[in-house]
């Protein structure tokens, strides 16, 4: 227990106290002794990355899809500058993590040394917090304190930075078996009376709506979203984040909302006269212009985690700020306790009124096309994989088809960057689920651009043997970009032509892995089968697809929800 | 806050990348040498400002933020300020810092320097009272508050 343990070698059993058993990362000169002691142990497994980028993002779908904390591990200087990305994705998201940066010695810190940067300034606006360690003494609490912060109240990514003269100084090493800080106590339960007053508002709701976000996915609050949702027969929509949350294929579950939301959806958020919003943050792409985003009068209860996130962008009517199942749990509680029920008559006349919304089709398409439909891919991906599949994708236009298309039944299986929209997150990310899940069946919807972002990965993918199923609706466009400029900017298609594709076939062959290149709508069930039926193989997906294909609906930038393009 | 290195950055920082304005900052350690305690003036409207104390509060550094204005308090500022004082002018501008209650704190043949206290809006003052083309010189520390009465802010 007393023995002297290096900076490095506290680093590791640190990380083996929180019972990491996966980290990803890629060496360099700072981080050398951390690494030395990596090698000498067995119970953290190191995922060599092709690019840091990817190391943080293989570490952010490895949290998503477990709720464990995603661990990254870079060097200093550029190891750090390429992690960035990775880590404002996190934070946008809310992802539990902890990303240790190697730091030259603290007596070479601001002089300019080799691959030095000033790593707690560059990313003090995307981490939860960060700390550099300047003294041993300080290094297993730090380490500590990193994970508790990341995985406690609002979830996300603590940075720990580490010069290379602490690694090597020794110490005696006692992990601490709990921490507490005055300055940081998450609340966990809502204010009951509060609580109860939500409950008196969802008893008089005549046209209510349950609008969920990220927050029920990040604290495992599917299931009690799913009983009070069931209990009191209202619909429910989830944001891009909040898919899983609520059973895609139940019958109460209205789509998506948001830009590309349902019909049904966006107008029943504009039409309903109680608005309950668990785990979200009336984000832009969500609500749209928040001045427009009322048809009718209505109240708005609001659950969060985050008080910050209450009354940002819109302005609430009953506040409950804690944690989500603990706060759900409460109002089921209390609303099981009533007699009362929310008057039915009127909850019918509301569902007739949602189900015209839903005769709409708002997201049909062209299904005895010649040319493959990315929806279409989808869909068969979906009846394949019998909706079980963990699904990541990239950012653009198959972003949104996959969100549409694939009905997600359950929580952690649909993974993407939604907040910070990072193209080259889709990969790295299903590699990070793939190790989560070893046993699960994962697939990454891309485009050939967002592919190229991060394709380096297919290396790794490679190397540990990790059998993603690569689909790229391959429409040689940025198409989102395409999108826009086809409807704002007079078809003028500025730079968003993908010219000079790689043949991806013989790239991912080049790499070991099978390619399938897909021309013919009816061509796509039988390679989505072949390809799940190689279990041990990446196989990359190449659909070429519909150039002109657009997403619908569509809000434009600046309207209200109602105001919705359709096809 | 904690006394503690970055703590006061993270501050600056999150009010110029979420666009808030910052009109003075003070902070010096306390008692407490574990903690700071820092006053900082910024203005917005109600919305705003209940942001601004929500996304403080959201600082891991940061215990506790009170809105002073909510309530009575007191309010003070120092300033240094350097003045030519030559001829008919050395005496009227020792009459000036007197009623200011102010007091010179450094003297040559040729200037005053003055040290005045109080709100900032007492400072703007005497700054208007004297002769513009008459100052050389200004430092302020910016407001620092406290609560009235009985009423203690503690953690």
């Amino acid at each position: 227990m007393n023995e002297e343990l290096t900076g490095a070698e506290i680093t590791i059993r640190c990380l083996q106290a929180e019972g990491v058993d996966c980290i990803f990362g890629y060496p360099g000169g700072a981080v050398l002794f951390i690494y030395d002691e990596l090698f000498k142990q067995d119970k953290v497994r190191h995922i060599l990355v092709r690019h840091e980028q990817a190391a943080v993002h293989a570490a952010d779908g490895y949290a998503r899809s477990s709720n464990k904390v995603g661990v990254a591990l870079v060097t200093s200087g550029p190891g750090v500058t390429n992690a960035v990305t990775g880590i404002a994705t996190a934070y946008m998201d809310s992802i539990p993590m902890v990303v240790i940066s190697g730091q030259v010695p603290t007596n070479a810190i601001g002089l300019d040394a080799f691959q030095e940067v000033d790593t707690v300034g560059i990313t003090r606006p995307c981490v939860k917090h960060n700390f550099l360690v300047n003294d041993i003494s300080e290094l297993a609490n730090t380490i500590k304190k990193a994970f508790y912060i990341a995985a406690t109240g609002r979830p996300g990514p603590v940075l720990v930075d580490i010069p290379k003269d602490v690694t090597q100084q020794k110490m005696t090493f006692t992990y601490p078996e709990k921490i507490s800080m005055r300055s940081y106590n998450p609340v966990i339960r809502g204010n009951l009376k509060q609580v109860k007053k939500a409950v008196e508002l969802i008893l008089s709701a005549k046209r209510p709506v349950v609008y969920t976000g990220g927050g029920v996915i990040l604290s495992d609050a599917a299931k009690q979203l799913t009983e009070l949702v069931k209990m009191l027969d209202f619909p429910c929509t989830n944001t891009l984040m909040g898919l899983g949350g609520f059973p895609a294929t139940d019958k109460q579950f209205i789509g998506m909302l948001g830009m590309h939301g349902t019909y049904e959806a966006n107008m029943a958020m504009q039409y309903c006269d109680v608005l309950i919003a668990i785990g979200a943050r009336f984000d832009d792409r969500v609500i749209g212009n928040p001045k427009h985003f009322y048809n009718e009068n209505r109240k708005i209860i609001h659950i969060d985690i985050d008080p910050s996130s209450i009354s940002k962008r819109v302005k609430v009517d009953i506040p409950i700020v804690g944690n989500v199942p603990d706060v759900l749990k409460e109002l089921i509680k209390l609303l099981k306790s009533t007699k009362e029920d929310p008057d039915q008559t009127a909850l019918a006349e509301w569902w007739k009124q949602i189900d015209l919304w839903r005769e709409r089709d708002c997201l049909k398409f062209d299904r005895q096309s010649e040319i493959i439909k990315p929806q279409m891919v989808v869909e068969k991906l979906y009846e394949i994989t019998k909706g079980d599949a963990f699904v990541t994708s990239d950012v653009g236009q198959h972003q949104m088809w996959a969100a549409q298309f694939y009905k997600f039944d359950k929580p952690r299986r649909w993974i993407n960057s939604g907040g910070l929209g990072t193209m080259g997150f889709g990969m790295p990310a299903a590699m990070g689920v793939q190790l989560a899940n070893p046993k699960g069946k994962v697939a990454c919807i891309t485009g050939e651009a967002s592919i190229q972002m991060c394709i380096q990965e297919l290396s790794t993918c490679k190397q540990y043997k990790l059998p993603l199923k690569i689909v790229n609706l391959n429409n040689r466009y940025m198409g989102m970009v395409r999108q826009w400029q086809e409807f704002f900017h007079g078809n003028r298609y500025a730079e968003s032509y993908m010219d000079a594709l790689p043949d991806f076939i013989k790239l991912a062959e080049s790499y070991g892995h099978v390619g399938i290149r897909i021309e013919r709508p009816e061509d796509v069930e039988g390679a989505l089968q072949e390809a799940f039926k190689l279990k041990d193989q990446l196989v990359f997906l190449d659909f070429i697809t519909d150039q002109t294909e657009n997403v619908f609906p569509m809000v434009p930038g600046g309207k209200g929800l109602s105001e919705m393009i359709l096809v | 806050m904690e006394n503690e290195a970055g703590a006061l950055s993270r501050v600056a920082g999150l009010f110029s990348a979420r666009g808030y304005n910052i009109e003075s900052l003070s902070v010096a350690p306390t008692e407490d040498p574990t903690l700071s305690r820092m006053t900082l003036v910024t203005s917005g409207s109600d919305e705003v400002i209940e942001q601004v104390t929500k996304q403080l509060n959201k600082l891991i550094e940061i215990v506790k933020v009170i809105d002073l204005s909510d309530g009575n308090h007191i309010e003070r500022e120092l300033m240094l300020v350097k003045v030519k004082a030559v001829g008919v002018d050395r005496d009227e501008i020792k009459r000036l810092a007197d009623i200011f209650r102010g007091c010179i704190i450094d003297v040559t043949d040729k200037s005053y320097t003055i040290e005045v206290t109080g709100t900032s809006s007492k400072l703007d003052a005497f700054l208007e009272a004297i002769d513009n083309s008459a100052v050389l010189e200004t430092v302020r520390t910016g407001a620092s508050g406290i609560g009235r009465g009985d009423w203690v802010l503690k953690v």
